[in-house]
């Protein structure tokens, strides 16, 4: 029956209008995304040598893996197609980006189960979840595994003497061994958290230093989104260049993250990081340019989405500066993705013709 | 001007699209007329409201130019014989609809003279009143012919109940491959800016505005040419964007005024007419000519000759295809109208109409579609759209069903214009899903209407019988009550008796 139906044309295959289209497609958009990752990646792998590859490859791998088991499981036929649509895979890549670049085998792999099964297929699979499932999976790794995610490594330039090789590196990874304590470090926001809460002001704390903490070259501790975030800048203005985010968003997380920043540094500066240091470190550009124009999670209308970033942005500051991990980028998009429906609800372009309030325009009494 | 755009992509008052036109080389080829086919059908129902009455006999011989259906009722719009010969038959056709359903109409085999029947031109068209203007406008049959296809006359005469200071002609043009418009306004500019005029007339408005797509600069060029001497008409070039040629949005952009959602442009003080209607004015007053044939684009990938052609009404789409030269490949699909907002025609028998302003033969590398995928909320249908509206919040209410939520998000505000599937990378017809609903409710309506009646008719009959049994039991209790006073008073019965078969012929 089903081969049957298949194989027959109909007799006017599609009525409705229009009869052309512009040519976008699912797979192109997220294909331009991952080409906007890509020199931010590639320089990640060179600051912290194979095994970022390795995470970055088996944290793509077992998203994709997931997800095909998912459909299967499910019933919905067309795997290969479904896959095809780069959803899963950029999903996987962003993951990657968030973690640390030395983080063992099975984070990848417990990281990807979580963002495609928990964050993505129990609500209906693409297009249908609350909460943007890279960072669903950032923070249940978080949570739950807090010490392979907050070990951040000094960067070692590939092909430089000290970085081990393919097969050491491989060694590294699959063995779950932690990083020599030589190379051991913490990010800027974890450092400056940690010194924080030892009493000793920023001002001392971070004179001293172990590693050049802001590089503008990004040759510093730090997830392979954190490290290279002019790289991620590089792809997000290609990406506004192209039109597949608009400026709302990434302006406004910048902006909400900045500002108070910019406050706060100004007051106290041995209390609150500057706003390079904020705007350069963690997740923030990675989040304003990637995960927080993330479609299927944020508002859809351009006040909504200045709204949304805002929220991100600030509740980013507020959990860096009071809450009790170094990094709330994560935290904060999550909460503001559960607020985006209600967003949704109460932001809506106006419709020709009628009001904000979706009542008729009145007509005007005199027309001169 | 570069600075204004990008502002305006700033603050996203960008909607619209800016599909590949495909409009040149058609565009640039002088028009041609096609040649006369062998045979024409004449739909009765070309126009908005009450189909035309034939008002001719199997048999009869017409001229050209000959009324061979009435207009019927207030909104209606007469035909005439598109070439001289005989009534061959006055019956059913397929309708250029996609359903393929059939509609009625006066078919003419045609003589071969092409003789038109005597006019009656007038010396000084433009001393003629609005009320004549009108009514000569209303028998030669002109309607919308942008393709809304609505009585001109009726909306000249709007003009001049409301008060309209604007009357907007539309030359945008905005639908890819079609040039029929464009053409129009390159070779009878002259002819066009007349119509514009009488209009004026016929309105009562002060000034006519033209907005043209800035992708048109010849006949920019042209018409402001033949405007030059008459200030009161002017020509705007407007940007090349789909649908400029929508009618809400060219009054915003020539005229800065907003119709609201329930009202018509005449409350606005604006009417908007399109560029061919004006010539088709031209042509009924000052030369007494009904409308009987229209410039048409054909064009597509499979059109071996793509170009414009004044064509008889009525031609079918079959004999216009052979007759410009025929198609080339395989005819993947066939349209009625612009890619956007086109009809598909279920084959080429089907005749041409007055709304018809182009028939495209698209070949298999134009119609190519993407399956269907999920939607990512990518939010390029809200950006897209020129009313204002959430293409993806409607579609998914209709997709579960809850129409009217649907509804309270803005469906009746919906043009069709197809911009939102146009735009969406994951190819779902939300055009497609937007006409359904609205089928959909209107049935619920007429069935609601329906159930109403039924139910009104119910009671009322209820309230009948109840009233019914109300008096017949008066009645009893009269008798009754007449009974006991008889027994009380016995001499009374004789003639009691005597009432009673009055009484069974007053129940019965």
């Amino acid at each position: 029956m089903n081969s049957a139906t298949r194989t027959v044309k109909p007799l006017v295959d599609k009525v409705a209008s229009p009869h052309a289209h512009g040519g976008n497609t699912v797979t192109r958009t997220m294909f331009r995304v991952q080409l906007a990752l890509l020199p931010a990646t590639a320089c990640g792998f060179w600051l912290f040598g194979w095994q970022a590859f390795f995470l970055w490859l088996l944290t793509i791998l077992s998203c994709l893996g997931f997800e095909a088991l998912a459909l299967k499981m499910m019933g919905r036929g067309r795997i290969r197609r479904s896959l095809g649509d780069g959803s899963a895979l950029l999903t996987g890549w962003l993951l990657a980006m968030s973690l640390p670049p030395w983080a063992p085998w099975w984070v990848a792999v417990v990281g990807g189960f979580i963002a495609i099964i928990a964050g993505k297929q129990v609500f209906g699979g693409v297009g249908q979840n609350v909460f943007n499932p890279a960072m669903v999976a950032r923070v249940a790794l978080l949570v739950s595994f807090p010490l392979p995610l907050t070990q951040w490594v000094t960067p070692l330039p590939l092909m430089t003497l000290p970085a081990p090789g393919f097969v050491d590196s491989l060694h590294v990874f699959l063995t779950s061994l932690p990083p020599p304590d030589a190379m051991a470090s913490a990010s800027l926001l974890g450092f400056s958290k940690t010194e924080l809460a030892r009493g000793i002001d920023l001002l001392h704390a971070l004179g001293g230093a172990p590693a050049p903490l802001v590089s503008w070259l990004g040759a510093r501790p730090g997830s392979l989104g954190e490290s290279a975030s002019l790289l991620i800048l590089v792809g997000g203005v290609y990406l506004l260049g192209k039109g597949i985010i608009t400026w709302h968003t990434p302006l406004a997380v910048l902006l909400g993250l900045a500002l108070p920043a910019a406050i706060g540094h100004a007051v106290d500066p041995a209390r609150y990081l500057s706003v390079s240091a904020h705007l350069l470190s963690g997740a923030a550009m990675l989040g304003a340019f990637f995960i927080a124009t993330d479609y299927v999670t944020s508002p859809n209308t351009g006040a909504g989405q200045v709204l949304f970033g805002v929220g991100v942005g600030l509740l980013t500051w507020v959990i860096r500066s009071y809450g009790g991990y170094p990094e709330g980028m994560a935290f904060a998009v999550l909460l503001m993705n559960a607020l985006t429906p209600v967003i949704d609800r109460f932001i809506k372009p106006r419709i020709l013709g009628r009001d904000r309030r979706g009542r008729p325009l009145t007509i005007p009494e005199s027309t001169a | 001007m570069g600075i204004m755009k990008a502002l305006r992509r700033l603050v996203g008052d960008d909607w619209g699209v800016h599909p590949v036109d495909h409009k040149r080389p058609a565009a640039d080829l002088p028009s041609r007329r096609l040649p006369l086919p062998e045979r024409v059908h004449l739909m009765l129902a070309q126009h908005v409201g009450a189909p035309a009455r034939p008002v001719v006999l199997v048999g009869q011989k017409v001229r050209k130019g000959e009324l061979i259906a009435a207009a019927h009722g207030n909104i209606s719009a007469p035909v005439h014989a598109s070439t001289s010969g005989t009534i061959s038959a006055i019956g059913e056709i397929t309708a250029p609809h996609a359903s393929g359903l059939p509609g009625m109409a006066i078919s003419i085999d045609a003589d071969g003279e092409d003789a038109w029947i005597e006019s009656d031109p007038v010396a000084d068209p433009f001393a003629l009143s609005p009320a004549e203007i009108a009514a000569r406008v209303a028998a030669a049959g002109v309607v919308g012919l942008g393709g809304a296809t609505f009585p001109s006359s009726v909306k000249l005469n709007l003009g001049r109940r409301s008060e309209i200071d604007t009357l907007i002609l539309n030359g945008s043009e905005c639908e890819p491959y079609l040039s029929c418009d464009d053409r129009l306004m390159r070779e009878r500019p002259t002819d066009i800016v007349s119509g514009i005029r009488l209009m004026l007339i016929a309105t009562g408005a002060a000034q006519a505005k033209v907005g043209i797509e800035d992708n048109k600069p010849e006949a920019i060029a042209t018409m402001r040419l033949a405007a030059a001497a008459f200030g009161a008409v002017t020509i705007v070039p407007v940007p090349a964007r789909y649908p400029m040629g929508s009618d809400r949005q060219l009054i915003v952009e020539l005229s800065g005024r907003e119709v609201p959602s329930d009202a018509r442009a005449a409350d606005v003080g604006v009417i908007v007419h399109n560029v061919a209607t004006a010539h088709a004015v031209q042509q009924a007053v000052v030369l007494d000519r009904p409308l009987v044939h229209r410039m048409m684009t054909l064009n597509g990938g499979a059109a071996a000759a793509p170009g414009n052609y004044e064509v008889p009404l009525g031609t079918l789409v079959g004999d216009l295809v052979t007759l410009s030269g025929g198609s080339k490949g395989e005819v993947a699909r066939l349209l009625m109208g612009g890619p956007m907002m086109g009809v598909v025609l279920p084959h080429a028998r089907v005749p041409v109409v007055k709304g018809c302003s182009g028939i495209l033969l698209l070949d298999a590398h134009e119609v190519a579609a993407a399956e269907p995928h999920a939607c990512i909320r990518c939010g390029s249908c809200v950006r897209a759209c020129p009313m204002g509206l959430l293409p993806l919040e409607m579609s998914a209410r209709i997709g579960h069903d809850e129409l009217e939520a649907a509804v309270d998000l803005g469906l009746s505000d919906c043009i069709a214009c197809g911009c939102c599937a146009y735009v969406c990378p994951s190819h779902i017809p939300l055009v497609q899903y937007f006409y359904h609903a609205k089928g959909e409710l209107s049935a619920r309506q007429r069935a609601q209407l329906r159930s109403e009646a039924t139910r009104k008719m119910a009671l009322g009959r209820q309230q009948r019988l109840e009233r019914e049994a109300r008096e017949k039991a008066a009645a009893a209790a009269r008798r009754k009550a007449e009974r006991a006073a008889r027994q009380g008073a016995p001499k009374a019965a004789a003639a009691a008796t005597a009432r009673q078969p009055e009484q069974a012929g007053e129940r019965a």
